[in-house]
């Protein structure tokens, strides 16, 4: 840990130099008790490198130019969320990035990301790709010590992309969603899923031994369990569905498909669209209260 | 999943229903001896297993106790001795690049790197067969295996519990590898 020094009794423009040991295993091996340089720009630490030139110091120089004025994106992104996502409790000890499988791909990793956005470098933000190659999968929040959301961070980052310039399959795969009430991404309809749902079933009464008597519901009132189902299966591997119609048969499981809202997925959250995700949400909730279901039930 | 429970939190979207897994029911109707699984099937086969954890599942919905299901299902259909965890797992568990749309972002180069993590904790189990409860989970680590010729086969959770029950029909087994093509088929 680097010594305490009170940074607030620090001079704006000021550097410090402190000794700080490695918190990152792997990366930091060489800058293990290296005496850093940090200047002090406002009242936050920027690790300026010794090599000038290399990223970091590159990145603190921009901040600098940037000043403190310019309203940044982080500041946005903290109002929405709960105790501002943490995001200004970062120690830099690195157990994000060396834990995070997307670590290296363009040049980027958590930390780095999280620090240039604190930075205010929200141009150089926006240009990467990195918050598409982040699968907002949480990892580093459950590794950081601060707890810190940086998945929230990629999350808004993918806005600064105007919706249209977004990742083409993202987008189409939600767009579809939002055509019909069945939200399905790969645009099976209300009547393409009934009639696939009826014709496997049927095949499997007629064919399989022992099987005449099997179900597949769909809206039936009041069941118990609302099973939702991937389009995958419908769309382009419908036998997969049986041997969970099996499985629920075995069990005596009072379950019930519905035509509207059945599909699984939703791409609409990973384009970062607030208002097609709400949408979808709650299309799928209302298929359920519609059918008086107790619990909507994921196949995953 | 977790799209569709984290919504109806942060749309504050009204709702008389409970938002469930179905790996949850698994191991509930296994425990209730409702859905009679076994692992007698690969007693003498001694097929190795290993599961990936879904992020959207464990990590991000139901934590540790979900993915103590997951494995008590797992061990319950394929036997304890047939399991092989890779590590770290369960909340600690590394994504496999399946998640937050990368399938469909348009990077597969960079899909496949972020992925080698995954990769290379799947081969170090040795197993044959990796299962994948989550879809996006199972398309990145099939391709995985694709792209890598890496050798293992990627199932569903459900073609392994049917297949355990005998009740696995011959045009079910798309993922299942030669080994077990005919393994406990229904007569
Ligand atoms: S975000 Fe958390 S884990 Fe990452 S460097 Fe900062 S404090 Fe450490
Ligand atoms: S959420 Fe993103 S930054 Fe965090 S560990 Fe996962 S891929 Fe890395």
């Amino acid at each position: 840990m680097h010594k305490k020094n009170n940074i607030n009794k620090l001079a704006v423009g000021s550097t410090v130099t402190v000794c700080r040991e490695a918190a990152r295993p792997k990366q930091l091996v060489r800058a293990a008790s290296v005496k850093q340089e940090f200047l002090i720009i406002s009242t936050k630490w920027v690790r300026m490198s010794k090599k000038k030139g290399t990223g970091l110091c590159s990145m603190a120089e921009e901040a600098i130019k940037l000043g403190e004025n310019k309203s940044k994106f982080i500041d946005k992104v903290k109002e929405h969320l709960p105790d501002g996502g943490n995001l200004n409790l970062c120690l830099t000890c690195g157990a994000c990035s060396s834990g995070c499988p997307a670590t290296g791909l363009a040049d980027m990793d958590p930390r780095k990301f999280l620090r240039m956005a604190a930075l205010g470098m929200d141009e150089e933000i926006k240009k990467s790709p990195w918050p598409w190659l982040c699968t907002m999968c949480q990892r580093c929040i459950y590794v950081c010590p601060m707890k810190i959301n940086i998945p929230q961070l990629v999350y808004y980052a993918r806005q600064l992309t105007p919706r249209e310039d977004r990742p083409k399959g993202i987008l189409g795969s939600c767009d579809v969603a939002l055509r019909s009430d069945t939200c399905s991404a790969m645009g099976a309809t209300e009547e393409d899923f009934q009639f696939v749902v009826e014709d496997v079933l049927e095949e499997v009464q007629a064919e399989q031994p022992g099987w005449e008597d099997l179900q597949a519901p769909i809206n039936k009132k009041g069941s118990y369990f609302y099973l939702n189902q991937n389009s995958r299966e419908p769309v382009t591997e419908a036998d997969e569905m049986i041997p969970l119609w099996k499985i629920l048969h075995k069990v005596d499981a009072d379950w019930t498909y519905g035509t509207k809202g059945w599909a699984a997925e939703n791409y609409c959250m990973f384009l970062a669209d607030d208002e097609a995700w709400e949408h979808i949400t709650r299309v799928k909730a209302k298929a359920v209260e519609d059918l008086g279901c107790k619990v909507w039930l994921n196949t995953e | 999943m977790f799209a569709f429970r984290s919504g109806l939190q942060k749309y504050n979207v009204e709702h008389n229903f409970e938002v469930k897994s179905i790996i949850h029911y698994y191991a509930q109707w296994i425990k209730e001896g409702k859905l009679q699984v076994n692992s007698d099937w690969n007693k003498d086969l001694q097929i190795k297993f290993t599961v990936q954890d879904p992020c959207q599942l464990v990590r991000k919905s139901f934590g540790d106790p979900v993915a103590e299901d997951l494995r008590f299902v797992v061990k319950s259909v394929v036997g304890d001795e047939n399991f092989i965890d890779m590590v770290p797992n369960r909340s600690n568990n590394f994504c496999c690049g399946g998640g937050g749309g990368f399938l469909q972002a348009g990077y597969p180069e960079e899909r496949h790197a972020y992925g080698k993590i995954k990769l290379n904790q799947i081969l170090k189990t040795g197993a044959t067969y990796a299962i994948t409860p989550c879809h996006n989970c199972h398309a990145q680590i099939h391709d995985l295996s694709d792209h890598y010729k890496a050798g293992y086969h990627t199932v569903h959770l459900w073609t392994l519990i049917a297949l355990s029950m005998g009740i696995l029909g011959e045009n079910e087994r798309e993922y299942l590898g030669p080994d077990l093509a005919e393994v406990n088929l229904p007569e």
